[in-house]
């Protein structure tokens, strides 16, 4: 495979968060252009903005908890020449999606928002924290790239993407210390999707904290003797139909992988992608039609099913509708 | 800016009942449309054009004047005032609505950059204002920034939102004219969501707050200088105005808030009211542009 990177650094638990690198990524970009800002309302520490703020007091604007008037006063920011970076947590981004479509989307405003605290990984607070329905709502916007990185070093490229490419970004950050996938350099390209693993009998294709999950799965399977293509899928918009098509034709079968919900999320996307170009099976894995509750990330992981072990049996479950 | 003479001020009137029958035979030809919340606003933008954006239009991507219509479904009025100062060609206004044209049922900054934001969602405009005005301070760019609220509109949660953080950070460039027909979609305000007191509200908020008649030009402009010039708190002009102003059959009933048909027979009666002669009305109702 041409477009393989170098294999995965399955190291276990960094210590880094996708938040804190993304937090760190503002710091280095805000030094290269003096058109960036930050809007923050009261979670500065929770989305790692805190060291934006610190480094950059006179560019970042508290809003106080108030999502909807700060979602749209940075479209107001962007009409003259700023590139406002809004950051909150994803359930409150759902607050404003309204704000988000009129004001940024349709208005031609290019606006970063930035959404930490996603899906399970928000863990204790509770299924009222716990938003899976983001990717769905921000993903069905017309012209919103649609993001969510897999670790720490991608985080890093992703907020650089995402504050380079020409249109409104959603981009989901987390919340919780995650496993390094990627390797320091990798290229990232967004609406590119990446291989991670090669395989040639199934396809698992992933996002966010999944990605990991997703090649513990791999290994699993390969212990069985079943050969799984790794691919992280970071970017849900604007998708990657050709590397799509091309791992259909050549693994004819799927398994998606989100902390979201299957249902407008990942799964829908690659479904939807799919059924357009090389339509294949493919199980769904993530959350499905049901809330959260409280618990740790990874013991919600297994409880709703989203976990390692999940992946390889729904890989098994794909296999057998070939 | 010079104080209106009385001379131009009467000038001035006589615009505005241009802009109204504008506006009004935009709505009959769409066939549908908000007549009354248009007719209320006609003399703020007005004011604002003749005197604030007459040489270049507000919204510039570097700076200066900035305007925001929050109230957006009183486009109609919005475009027939730029049609009126030369910023769309007065035919367009028949085409109000309709596949293809610019002039959309709520504005599109997209298509129209003069108009500031894309409209059409109560409460929006005014963040959108808010964050011009965040902008033009970070960035040390002249310009000031108004935008005009309906009153209904007050109703949403994002408004006092705004109201709070925009009185927090001082933004002094920022002037919300409230459009205070006292009427909205349904009903009177105060039998749906009464929004008195209205003026201590608004103080309360932290801003520095003025009432007038929202149809004396004269005094509009004497409350947008005196905005202007208060400094440290952002300024809210309470405009008391009538909804379906100039038209006798409108004037003060929100049946006529819209999304309403104007018939010919209805159009022909608010045109007359309006100041137009037997020749204007029927060009109008012909589909064309009056001489």
């Amino acid at each position: 495979m041409t477009t393989a990177q170098a294999p995965p650094n399955l190291v276990g638990m960094s210590g880094g968060t996708l938040r804190d690198a993304f937090g760190r990524a503002l710091v280095e970009l805000a030094r290269e252009r003096d058109d960036l800002v930050v809007l923050d309302a009261d979670i500065a520490g929770g989305t790692g903005t805190h060291h934006f703020r610190d480094a950059c007091p006179d560019r970042f604007y508290q809003f106080g908890i108030a999502e909807q008037n700060m979602m749209a006063a940075a479209g107001g920011m962007a009409s003259l020449g700023l590139l406002p970076v809004v950051t909150t947590f994803a359930v409150f981004c759902l607050r404003a999606v309204e704000q988000a479509r009129l004001s940024i989307a349709y208005s031609g405003r290019k606006v970063v928002i930035a959404a930490s605290h996603p899906g399970l990984d928000v863990g204790p607070d509770g299924g009222s924290a716990q938003c899976f329905e983001d990717l769905a709502a921000f993903r069905a916007i017309p012209g919103m790239a649609v993001l969510s990185p897999a670790d720490p070093l991608e985080m890093r490229a992703a907020t650089r993407a995402a504050i380079e490419w020409d249109g409104p970004v959603y981009l989901r950050t987390g919340r919780s210390p995650a496993p390094c996938v990627t390797v320091e350099g990798a290229p990232f390209e967004l609406g590119r999707g990446s291989v991670l693993r090669d395989g040639s009998d199934v396809t698992l294709v992933a996002c966010g904290v999944e990605v990991a999950r997703s090649l513990a799965a791999a290994e699993e399977l390969e212990r069985e003797g079943i050969s799984a293509r790794v691919v992280n899928l970071h970017t849900l918009a604007p998708v990657d139909d050709a590397l799509l098509e091309r791992c259909s034709r050549e693994t004819r079968a799927f398994v998606t992988a989100e902390d979201a919900s299957i249902r407008g999320g990942l799964g829908s996307t690659v479904a939807e992608s799919l059924a357009r170009t090389a339509p294949a099976p493919i199980e769904m894995i993530g959350i499905d039609d049901v809330f959260g509750t409280s618990g740790e990330p990874e013991e919600l992981a297994a409880h709703y099913a989203i976990d390692a072990p999940a992946i390889a049996a729904a890989a098994r479950r794909v296999l057998v509708r070939k | 800016m010079t104080i209106a003479a009385s001379e131009s001020t009467r000038a001035l009137a006589e615009r505005a009942l241009s802009v109204r029958r504008g506006l009004i035979a935009a709505i009959h030809h769409a066939g549908s449309g908000h007549p009354g919340g248009s007719l209320s606003a006609t003399d703020l933008l007005v004011w604002l054009w003749e005197n604030l954006y007459r040489e270049a239009p507000p919204n510039a991507a570097d700076g200066g004047e900035q305007f925001v219509l929050s109230k957006g479904h009183a486009c109609a009025a919005l475009y027939a005032v730029g049609a009126e100062f030369g910023l769309i060609e007065r035919a367009e206004l028949l085409r109000f609505r309709k596949l293809g044209s610019p002039l959309q049922g709520h504005t599109h900054v997209v298509d129209l950059p003069w108009t500031g934001a894309s409209t059409g969602s109560l409460g929006q405009g005014f963040s959108v204002a808010i964050g011009k005005a965040l902008a033009l301070r970070h960035r040390c760019l002249p310009g000031a920034v108004t935008v005009i609220l309906g009153d209904g509109e007050l109703q949403e949660g994002e408004i006092w939102e705004g109201a709070m953080f925009a009185a927090h950070h001082g933004l002094d460039r920022l002037c919300a004219i409230v459009d205070y027909n006292k009427m909205q979609s349904d009903d009177r305000n105060e039998n749906i969501c009464g929004l008195e007191p209205l003026p201590e509200k608004w103080r309360a908020f932290g801003w520095h707050v003025t009432e007038i008649d929202g149809h004396d030009l004269d005094a509009i402009g004497e409350a947008i200088r005196a905005a202007r010039a208060h400094e440290g708190a952002p300024s809210a002009i309470v405009a008391h105005t009538l909804k379906g102003k100039g038209v006798s059959f409108m004037e003060g009933s929100p049946l006529w808030h819209g999304s309403v048909a104007l018939s010919a027979d209805e159009t022909g009666r608010a045109l007359r009211d309006l100041g137009a002669g037997e020749d204007e009305i029927a060009a109008w109702l012909a589909g064309s542009v009056p001489a």
